[in-house]
């Protein structure tokens, strides 16, 4: 933990030294890939910052050359001499000795970074013997489904849109999509993954960092390929075992009767189509479970905070904040709409 | 029979007393386009053809330009409602098709067209005919894309299609199947390109001019051509294959999972294709920038067999490294490896480019910053740029983290605005006086120089950043909390300051057209054949084919350089060298103008708009086309006087006979 505060109190010098070069001074965010949660982020940041001086140095040398090339003084008799066809002048040597060193030097320097990106991406994908916490991402068009895997098979549960994952615990991200190609990106924690249909990929990372980040899809997927988002929660050991136990029971039974005539609006309307609420016979994929709804943070794809508000707007109409993505108006009367919104509100 | 200025004691060349004003009124004759609309559309002549494609290019560049400046309005601030998804993806992808398909590579392969022959000294084209048909064939696919787009089925799967999302069960409609012919259009119009650029430079370049003596943008242009030649068909393919998927009755699941396709296959194919193509754009350009630095320096070209080499080796490398679009995908570590070294290696023949050019302009005379000039010394420190951040994304950890962000949208319009676009408006500056007989207003250029560089710097430079602090490409709006507001802001004033840069460069073209100053036949003082003819070139390009003695030859002209004066002036004839030497080897008739290119161009169009909409379409469309090639391939009768003119000696320049040959 102390090694992980060094190297932060690093970066902020480094980005300050930044600030004062190019206009890369602010870089703070939940979803920058120079500001690492994990030691994998942390290598690739590295090698940013490596391949970032090198290249302002390289710029800079350049540019140099260029200007002086431009405005070098030239003698009267340079001037008003004809063209030579074959130059052999000590003017003429010399800039094939600076031609050679320059290319000399360039060839080293691409090694160098050759060699860095070698080590870098070994160290990245390196995988250690302790049991990792296994999590299956499935990409939808357009939200994020996580499947926790459990040795014990009912223990097991389906969330979406935010990731809890426990501190310095080993993650193994299996990805797959069962529609387009996606990509799982969070900057904070490991470079992105694609996930395809029909072939899985993997992530390895271990978040040391206790914090809220966000995530993006990153590969073109169609209409709401732009804010399909996601949340990455990473929290103490403790709440995060909390957390599981809940998410792995059924959703609550609804308790006074507004909610229960919510449910039943849920369980007689089109909501029951596209989603599961566990215990009840809401039981499909093709929009997010509901289970747990009300204990999570934020709702379609981590673009607006979970409110009631929010949920109301999302349910009659969501194709007015994300148009084109598939869950279709839904014409409710108010009192079918405030029971269906108890009932939701009340999943935790 | 040769130069009626010719000095005795050179070889043996005969010397004799051309008739001059006979020769031109016969050449005149034998070489003019018909008059009229009919005329229009029969010419054969590559430069009529390759000003065609230069205007038509730029046009769908300032198409492009129109979509990018939606994009930049959509995207100055959050959450902003100015275009919807649908609507932003479309405008996204007919923007990238456009400036790759439509744009970039018909232009430079344009101006190939157009100077290839000039600058080897012929009088046309290896292939006339077939140089119009690429034309129209080009022509047909750019409108199909804006007939969509404008019917609003234009493509909205970006301009790389990745399937599944362009698959018949993703992409329902004709969106896609109108970006996949407007593929197949526009790649038969490159490959057609790039064989008459071949075949002419190697084949039909003035006596003396040996491989070691070809200018480098002649040079760049053969590159080029040898890489669309490997490239399109990689692409052609894949998008045939995408067609396939998804034409109802054929299905053939190509890249389909469930039915034991590949969705990764498109992809392979794709990049195969993807990458050399944006070293298809980068080359002319550094041919371009060869072609300016020598002029304006004054002095030979520093390093040309490196040069040279670079150009070549560029255009093997640039083969190996499309994985390097896919490091997000699931493949082995250790073929990753491999493509990041090959992309990191293929900054070395840049780089010696980039030294090269550095060292000619200090070796060189004092530099007049005229405005063509000053476009490439923007390219060198704009494309050095675009080459870092390259090899920052060739790296394939690092990649991981910038691929599919605004970084990488920052880095290929610093490649290709700042390698190809920046010479291309350097050339248009440069070759201006050559086409229109007057030089380009210098102010305005200055102008519209600095509009451009500091438009393009606040465009696109904060988008590196932007891709840093995790903005995904591609999207339509952001949230106000992500933070990515002020730099997107940025980048959309300078977006407006490059239009406006673009908006003063086509003022001066149509001031200058009728008020520029008067630029005589060699206004910039240049090296290469094209500016050893008028301005603009007669139909002919030049009365007796030159010969060369060096790389230089309109700097060494003298007196007694010998011209060829034996080709034919009553037909179209040109004379066909050696590929390495150059030497004379034989004579050949070029064809007339001819209705038949326009006739095949347009059963080709039946057929693949037709396959849009069913497969019969391909039997009809062979059955049309079938007719066009007979009418095409139909021999014209040949005088018996040809026959007996092809015995007749022919000496040219170096002492170089023909006689031997026939």
């Amino acid at each position: 933990m102390k090694r992980h505060k060094e190297t932060q109190s690093r970066y902020r010098v480094t980005g300050c030294c930044c600030a004062a070069l190019m206009f890369f001074q602010d870089l703070s965010g939940a979803h920058s890939s120079v500001e690492p949660a994990t030691p994998q982020a942390g290598r690739i940041a590295n090698l940013w910052w490596v391949m970032f001086y090198v290249s302002v140095a390289v710029l800079a040398l350049v540019t140099a050359a260029l200007i002086y090339a431009v405005f070098r003084r030239r003698s009267a008799r340079e001037q008003t001499a004809p063209v030579d066809l074959s130059p052999n002048t000590n003017r003429e040597r010399k800039a094939t000795r600076a031609a050679a060193v320059a290319l000399a030097v360039t060839i080293a320097i691409l090694f160098v970074l050759l060699g860095l990106s070698f080590t870098t991406g070994r160290a990245v994908s390196f995988l250690s013997n302790e049991s990792p916490l296994e999590i299956k991402a499935v990409g939808h068009r357009w939200w994020w489904e996580f499947q926790y895997v459990d040795p014990v098979p009912s223990r097991g549960f389906i969330t979406a849109n935010e990731l809890r994952l426990p501190q310095g615990r080993q993650i193994v991200l299996t990805l797959t999509s069962n529609d387009v190609i996606h990509s799982f990106w969070a900057p904070n924690l490991m470079g992105k993954k694609d996930l395809i249909p029909g072939q899985e990929s993997r992530l390895i990372f271990r978040p040391e960092k206790q914090g809220v980040f966000r995530g993006q899809c990153a590969e073109f997927c169609g209409f709401q390929h732009a804010q399909m988002g996601f949340l990455v929660l990473v929290e103490s050991d403790g709440d995060f075992s909390d957390w599981y136990n809940h998410e792995s029971q059924q959703a609550v039974q609804p308790s006074n009767d507004s909610e229960k005539r919510g449910r039943q609006v849920f369980l007689s309307s089109t909501c029951v189509m596209c989603h599961t609420i566990g215990g009840t016979p809401a039981n499909s994929n093709i929009g997010p479970p509901l289970t747990h709804l009300a204990s999570r943070t934020s709702i379609a794809a981590a673009t607006l905070t979970n409110s009631r508000e929010n949920l109301a707007k999302w349910v009659t109409d969501s194709q007015k904040i994300k148009p084109g993505n598939r869950m279709p108006p839904n014409v409710l009367g108010p009192e079918n709409l405030d029971d269906l919104l108890n009932y939701l509100t009340s999943l935790k | 029979m040769i130069n009626e200025r010719s000095k005795p004691g050179k070889a043996h060349i005969e010397t004799a007393t051309l008739d001059v004003e006979r020769d031109r009124a016969e050449l005149e004759r034998s070489w003019e386009t018909r008059p009229g609309f009919i005329g229009w559309l029969t010419t054969t002549n590559h430069k009529s053809i390759a000003i065609r494609y230069i205007v038509t290019a730029f046009i769908f560049f300032l198409f492009g330009g129109i979509l990018a400046a939606l994009m930049r309005i959509q995207l100055a601030r959050p959450r902003s409602e100015f275009l919807g998804p649908d609507a932003y993806d479309q405008v996204f992808t007919v923007h990238g098709s456009t400036m790759m398909f439509l744009f970039a590579v018909p232009i430079m392969t344009a101006l190939g067209l157009y100077f290839v022959p000039l600058m080897v000294g012929t009088r046309n084209v290896a292939f006339p005919k077939l140089n119009a048909f690429g034309y129209y064939v080009y022509l047909t696919g750019g409108i199909l894309l804006y007939l969509g787009l404008l019917s609003n089925t234009g493509p909205d799967t970006g301009w790389f299609s990745y399937v599944p999302l362009s698959g018949p069960d993703f992409a329902p409609g004709k969106r896609v199947d109108i970006w996949a012919q407007m593929i197949t259009f526009t790649e038969i119009a490159a490959l057609v390109a790039a064989v008459e650029i071949i075949v002419t430079a190697f084949k039909m370049r003035a006596p003396g001019m040996s491989l070691n003596r070809i200018p480098l943008f002649v040079w760049a242009m053969v590159v080029t051509a040898f890489m669309i030649i490997f490239a399109m068909p990689a692409i052609m393919l894949a998008s045939s294959m995408l067609a396939t998927d998804r034409l109802t009755g054929v299905s053939t699941h190509f890249f389909n999972p469930a039915e034991g396709g590949d969705a990764l296959l498109w992809q392979h194919l794709f990049w195969f294709f993807g990458h050399p193509e944006v070293y298809i754009i980068f080359i002319p350009g550094t041919g371009i920038v060869s072609t300016l630095i020598v002029t304006f320096a004054r002095r030979i070209a520093f390093g040309y067999t490196a040069l040279v080499l670079s150009l070549i080796s560029t255009g093997f490398i640039g083969f190996g490294l499309w994985v390097h679009h896919m490091f997000a995908t699931p493949l082995p570590q250790l073929g990753q490896s491999f493509f990041t070294g090959a992309s990191i290696m293929i900054a070395i023949p840049s780089g010696v480019q980039i030294f090269c050019w550095i060292a000619t302009l200090w070796l060189g005379k004092r530099l007049e910053l005229k405005t063509p000039l000053l476009f490439v010394l923007g390219f060198v420190f704009t494309f050095v740029i675009g080459g870092l951040t390259g090899v920052m994304l060739g790296s394939a950890p690092l990649d991981l983290q910038v691929h599919d962000t605004f970084f990488v949208v920052a880095h290929l319009h610093y490649v290709l605005i700042g390698g190809a676009i920046f010479p291309l408006f350097g050339a248009l500056y440069y070759w201006f006086p050559k086409w229109t007989g007057r030089l380009m207003n210098e102010r305005l250029g200055k102008l519209n120089f600095w509009l451009m560089l500091i438009g393009f710097h606040l465009t696109f430079f904060p988008m590196h950043q932007l891709g840093i602090q995790g903005m995904p490409r591609r999207v339509y709006t952001y949230l106000p909390e992500t933070g990515w507001g002020a730099l997107n802001l940025l980048a959309s004033i300078g977006a407006a300051v490059l239009t406006a840069g673009v908006i003063a460069f086509l003022i001066n073209v149509f001031w200058s057209r009728r008020h520029g100053a008067p630029a005589g036949d060699n206004p910039w003082n240049s090296d290469t054949l094209e500016w050893a003819t008028s301005s603009p070139p007669p139909s002919y390009n030049f009365l007796y084919i030159p010969t060369v003695r060096n790389r230089y030859p309109v700097w060494t002209v003298e007196p007694d350089t010998p011209v060829v004066a034996g080709l034919r002036t009553d037909v179209r004839e040109a004379l066909v060298t050696h590929t390495i030497t150059a030497a004379p080897d034989h004579r050949y008739e070029l064809p007339n103008s001819s209705i038949w290119p326009l006739v095949l161009a347009a059963a080709t169009a039946v057929t693949f708009i037709g396959v849009i909409f069913t497969a019969w379409a391909i039997p009809i469309g062979a059955a049309l086309t079938f007719i066009a090639l007979v009418g095409w391939f139909w021999p014209n009768s040949e005088p018996a006087a040809l026959e007996a003119e092809r015995h007749r000696s022919l000496p040219t320049g170096d002492g170089l006979s023909l006689e031997q040959q026939t």
